[in-house]
């Protein structure tokens, strides 16, 4: 940038320039050589063990596309069977399993994944970087995502999928449904969301830490702050679904009376738990997406987007708000009014930021000359669904007008509108745009018109007779009506609508899969955008980035001059792998000063392994198989463990990362990227316990008597001394810490194996509580709470002590020592959250009986 | 250039936090007025299902919220103005980085405010739990 303000610098700001000189070609080439073979893929059937983002994000994205299929399938069945009155194309049961797969796929096997698929394929590239911090991760994630889709899409096919709607109403889904469908959605999707929150991790510390240097957290793409607010709200709005599965999966396995009210439960609880994380999930898939178009309309109004900051609040604004929204989906429980109130004025105040940011496209389509493409197209036509779903949406929000429209066909249009609108179109731009990336060819122009315009049709057809359907009172999730309800004929334009819309689909489909050898490869940079990703070389060469560019500028392909050939030729960072080890460059938080010359792990089975083993759990379980179950969990751990004790270690303690820096490869503590990832892990999983805790103050509201008199236990002294043993043992580790970075051995030693008992002291303690004061969590809900908050806590505790012990082995081994001492510090740091959740547990069990 | 300036755009000094303070405050109150008027319905409200103090409860929330909002918001202000009172924070300095920090506070502030009134109008409507 030319026109900086000479003032401002101080030493340390001032801007790196790239080398003046081209390197030889001979040291290119050898860099290039090196670069190569460091990140080559794995050919063969070993190409399944890459973890590379490029091909890990690209399964991924058509893995999540393959359910979009087949979810869409679905719903051409079901608009079959509705295209007139009394049909019996489907029966009632398949209808039920149909609608529920087909609502629960698209949720969770496609409009989530997608972001962290597109995410996994595209961030490292708009940020300049070679790979995401974790990459093995990503892999895993991709694995568990495969493992537990085809599950549930398997269901269907035997007649065991779930039937209770994407939500799971109980007691729908716990008394009346006793087949293995709910229990296949339970644990099924828990595992998905499991891998979620790994994605989740890895884009947060993505985003913030793995940005190239000089990229300023003002001059970061919004597709990145828009990823970072997602993933964000993923850690808050995951687990209580988390938390709400476990309970009512414990209902159907083992009785313990969460959601029956004859043992004191409530299922109004359940909707809260579900609520609470779908909303907000609403909005975890269509930021991402509104995010593509955040990319897109910058390049093709040739200018920078209107109202950075705006769009800034807008991502940030909507992520915090959408938590204040739940209830608007439970209008018609029962809830007192003014509870009601509360939640339509937030819902209300939603559509301000939601507003702000289509505000700032309009305005950049304006104020710049734009060019017609297909990816602009998809742009604005998902602007137009989105607003009509959004005016809808205000009129939903409004509790009188949601009594009359309340599960019927007026809000199955309006969630199309807003998902359609908010996430299949952005998605389709996307891909129009993106495709260039992927695999160097360009998607064709005529198809994509075409496909428009079917899709475009198609949709309004098959969704904008619902508003009056539903108005005219057909209520959605059944299978058939009568005739002459005055629903006939706008059912059958829906179905002619749906196959219209399912014909662009497929237009898009054969785009996409068409071979296409014989075309020439597209230009780089096709679009002539600003963001960094269009750096890329057509076709990709597998390292991502050939030098990490040093950032002056929100589109530094438009400011940053020469840009692309000092990329090219290696005059910015990292031009080389000398050691043959994939490197990416870790920089601050603020202001992306280079921080850490981090080594990545290569291509491996072990994430397949762990999904695999990881899933069995969850798999065998949905049998309650509980044996295999648990085999396969030991097996995962080992798994898991072997993973971690393998990790890299670096050979070298600096690096020279070229331009005169040289770079530490190695910090611990929270200048790590792992204490970020564990940290930020930590706080989605106090958000479940929450959720549980939320669980115990909920029933407190909802009886009289809530610890029932007489206080049946678990009673003060075995929990005190629990609190007490835990509370010994998290302070013996974090000592551990001081001993380990002092280097002294013995008491290091010493203190961890002290701690390691005294935390098994703690949980027996725990448990020792409600087990002496016999609570027996089958007969009432106040016992069921008790041990769920106790099982939640051991567990933690045993995990925690299994840290333990690998850390002790771990020094042993010569892997820890004073200076590498992440393991012991990332530890510390969960014995800090495991503390917490002990003593809130305590002061829960053991304190509120006698307040109450 | 004055040292406490530099200091002020240290990135040393510098943090996210401020951003989501506005936002945390809006969900605090939001949360605070829910489970105030669920309690209260649930547990103690008579068979007349009057909202007693629930409502009082509510415009001390939402005092309380609002100062805080304001300051956090003032605190924005300050940096938005930072130096120049220029509305560029496009370019690649600390001093445009904070501004634009400090601006986007501010509009979160802003925000945050709307939205907390929102709510707070719930209770200013209406009388009763019902």
């Amino acid at each position: 940038m030319s026109d900086k303000n000479p003032t401002s610098q101080d030493e340390s700001m001032a801007d790196v320039e790239p080398l003046a000189h081209t390197p030889s070609i001979t040291l290119r080439r050898a860099q290039e050589e090196r670069l190569l073979q460091t990140w080559q893929t794995p050919s063969g059937w070993r190409y399944w063990s890459s973890v590379n983002n490029s091909d890990v994000g690209l399964w991924y994205t058509g893995m999540a596309f393959v359910f979009f299929l087949f979810a869409g399938v679905l719903a051409l069945l079901m608009r079959i069977q509705l295209a007139v009155p009394n049909n019996t194309f489907l029966s009632a049961e398949f209808y039920n399993q149909a609608f529920t797969v087909h609502g629960s796929v698209m949720m969770f096997l496609f409009a989530l994944p997608i972001f962290e698929a597109i995410a996994i394929l595209l961030l490292p590239q708009m940020l300049g970087a070679r790979d995401l911090p974790f990459p093995r991760l990503s892999a895993f994630g991709f694995w568990c995502f495969l493992l537990g889709g085809v599950f549930l899409c398997g269901s269907i096919f035997f007649n065991a999928a779930p039937s209770g709607g994407w939500f799971m109403y109980p007691p729908l889904t716990s008394k009346y449904q006793t087949g293995i469908g709910a229990d296949i959605w339970l644990l099924g999707f828990s595992f998905i969301e499991v891998a979620a929150i790994a994605a989740a991790v890895e884009m947060i510390v993505g985003t913030l830490k793995c940005r190239p240097p000089g990229m300023r957290i003002s001059l970061m793409p919004l597709y990145a702050w828009y990823v970072l607010v997602a993933a964000a709200m993923i850690l808050f709005a995951f687990p209580p679904l988390i938390a709400g599965s476990m309970l009512l999966e414990i209902e159907r396995a083992f009785g313990w009376p969460f959601f029956r009210p004859a043992g004191g439960g409530d299922p109004l609880l359940w909707q809260h738990l579900f609520w609470l994380f779908g909303h907000p999930e609403v909005y975890i898939v269509f930021l991402p997406s509104v995010a593509l178009i955040a990319m897109i309309v910058p390049t093709f109004a040739r200018a920078p987007i209107v109202g950075y900051t705006w769009v800034v609040l807008a991502a940030i604004g909507t992520g915090f708000l959408s938590f204040g929204l739940w209830v608007h989906h439970m209008f018609t429980t029962g809830l007192p009014g003014i509870s009601l109130g509360f939640f339509s004025s937030a819902s209300e105040a939603v559509a301000i930021p939601t507003g702000i940011q289509i505000f700032c496209f309009i305005a950049t389509v304006a104020a710049g000359r734009v060019t017609r493409s297909v990816p602009m197209l998809f742009a604005l036509g998902s602007m137009m669904i989105f607003v009509l779903g959004g005016l809808t949406g205000v009129m939903v929000a409004i509790a009188t007008f949601d009594f009359q429209a309340h599960d019927t066909y007026f809000v199955v249009a309006h969630l199309h509108y807003v998902m359609v609108g908010g996430v299949i179109f952005p998605m389709i731009a996307g891909i129009y745009y993106f495709f260039p990336l992927v695999n160097g060819k360009r998607l064709s122009d005529k198809l994509g018109y075409i496909a428009f315009w079917i899709t475009f049709i198609g949709f309004n057809i098959t969704f904008m007779p619902m508003h009056f359907t539903g108005l005219r009172g057909m209520p959605r999730r059944v299978f058939t009506y009568p005739a002459k309800m005055g629903f006939d004929t706008l059912n059958f334009i829906s179905t002619i609508g749906a196959f219209i819309l399912g014909a662009g689909i497929a237009v898009i489909l054969w785009d996409l899969v068409r071979p296409k050898r014989k075309e020439p490869y597209s230009d780089r940079n096709p679009w002539n955008a600003g963001t960094l990703e269009w750096l890329q070389e057509m076709p990709g060469k597998p390292w991502g980035i050939r030098s990490i560019p040093e950032i002056d500028s929100r589109y530094p392909l438009w400011d940053q001059p020469n840009l692309l050939r000092d990329v090219d030729e290696g005059r910015f960072y990292l031009p080389d792998a000398e050691e043959l080890q994939r490197e990416t460059i870790v920089t601050s938080v603020i202001d992306a000063k280079p921080q850490q010359c981090l080594r990545l792990p290569g291509s491996s089975f072990i994430t397949l392994y762990a999904a695999f083993t990881l899933g069995g759990f969850f798999i065998f379980g949905t049998y309650h198989w509980w044996g295999l179950a648990m085999i396969s969990l030991a097996l995962a751990v080992g798994i898991i463990s072997y993973w971690l004790w393998t990790g890299p270690i670096s050979e070298k303690v600096e690096k020279d990362v070229g331009l005169g820096l040289t770079l530490p490869t190695y910090l611990s503590g929270s200048a790590s990227i792992t204490w970020w990832a564990m940290c930020i892990t930590m706080l989605a999983d106090l958000t479940a316990f929450i959720s549980l805790v939320f669980g115990y103050f909920f029933y407190w509201t909802i009886h009289d008597d809530f610890p029932p008199q007489p206080s049946p236990g678990p009673g003060l002294m075995w929990p005190l001394t629990a609190c007490a043993l835990l509370l010994g043992a998290w302070g013996l580790t974090v000592l551990s810490v001081r001993w380990n970075n002092h280097n002294q051995s013995h008491a290091f030693y010493f203190g961890l194996a002290a701690a390691f008992l005294l935390g098994l002291g703690g949980g027996a303690a725990l448990i020792a509580g409600p087990w002496l004061t016999g609570l027996n969590p089958q007969e009432h809900v106040y016992p069921a709470t008790v041990w769920i908050l106790v099982l939640w806590t051991v567990i933690h505790v045993l995990v925690g002590m299994y840290m333990q012990l690998y850390c002790i082995a771990r020094r042993l081994a010569g892997r820890m020592t004073a200076r590498y001492n992440g393991d012991i510090t990332n530890v510390a740091l969960y014995w800090h959250f495991t503390a917490l959740t002990s003593f809130i547990t305590v002061a829960v069990i053991a304190g509120f009986p006698l307040v109450a | 250039m004055q040292p406490r300036e530099v200091k002020e755009t240290h990135e040393k000094n510098q943090s996210l936090w401020l951003l989501i303070i506005s936002p945390t405050i809006w969900a605090m109150h939001f949360l605070a007025c829910y489970l105030t008027a669920a309690i209260w319905c649930a547990k103690y409200s008579g068979p007349d299902r009057s909202l007693g103090i629930v409502r009082e409860a509510v415009a001390v929330y939402t005092v309380i919220a609002l100062v805080g909002i304001f300051l956090t918001g003032f605190l924005g202000v300050r940096r938005h103005r930072f130096q120049h009172p220029t509305i560029s924070q496009e370019r690649d300095t600390p001093e445009d980085r904070h501004r634009l920090l400090g601006f986007a506070t501010v509009l979160l502030s802003g925000l945050s405010a709307i939205a907390t009134l929102f709510v707070a109008l719930a209770a200013y409507f209406i009388e009763k739990c019902d």
